[in-house]
């Protein structure tokens, strides 16, 4: 049982972590937040994500959640969403692996992604 | 461990009348979930809402939910 005192330090650490995310999705046209990296994912939707945004030849840059437990979770507060990986195109939230998948089959990820790029 | 069947009554519980099937093997699950909630909503506010059935369990237990959100009519058009 955390005593107040760490829980408002946390909450204080909290909207710094919320302001980091917000920068770090919108000074990147495109952001994967993952388990691993590009070279090692170490989840298998993790890995699936990356293996689409590789074909798409999308330009991203990853964060890995693994190394930050702060971020691993701010991410879900964020994003109100409980599972990694999470794609975020010119600041927007699009999806995990399942809604990547799905938009990659439909060629909507490839029009979002290659808006980015033009 | 979770059982698909356990999963399907907890994402039921937060759909009237939804038709819900899951598979699984205890962390990795796949649910085809089809409901009138579902009209209107994007992906990601379908997904949202499984995820608010669940609550609390999808923290815990449920390493990994992949779904299908459909409405009635895309189920039928599909």
């Amino acid at each position: 049982m955390s005593d107040t005192d760490t829980s408002s330090a946390e909450a204080q650490e909290q909207p710094d972590m919320q302001e980091q995310i917000k920068q770090t999705v919108t000074d990147n046209d495109i952001v994967l937040f993952m388990k691993g990296n590009a070279n090692f994912p170490q989840c298998g939707f993790s890995g699936k994500a990356i293996q689409i945004l590789q074909t798409l030849k999308a330009d991203f840059v990853t964060v890995d959640v693994l190394s930050n437990d702060a971020v691993r979770e701010g991410i879900k507060v964020y994003s109100n969403w409980p599972t990694i990986p999470q794609l975020y195109v010119k600041g927007e939230f699009l999806g995990g692996s399942d809604i990547m998948t799905e938009m990659y089959e439909s060629g909507e990820l490839k029009q979002t992604v290659s808006d980015q790029a033009s | 461990m979770v059982t698909p069947e356990q999963l399907k009554i907890w994402i039921e519980s937060g759909f009237e009348g939804a038709d819900v099937n899951v598979e699984g093997d205890g962390h990795h699950f796949e649910a085809v979930i089809i409901a009138e909630e579902f009209t209107g909503k994007s992906r990601i506010a379908r997904h949202q809402l499984v995820y608010a059935a669940l609550g609390d369990k999808m923290k815990a237990e449920v390493h990994a939910l992949s779904m299908k959100t459909l409405t009635p009519e895309e189920h039928q058009a599909a």
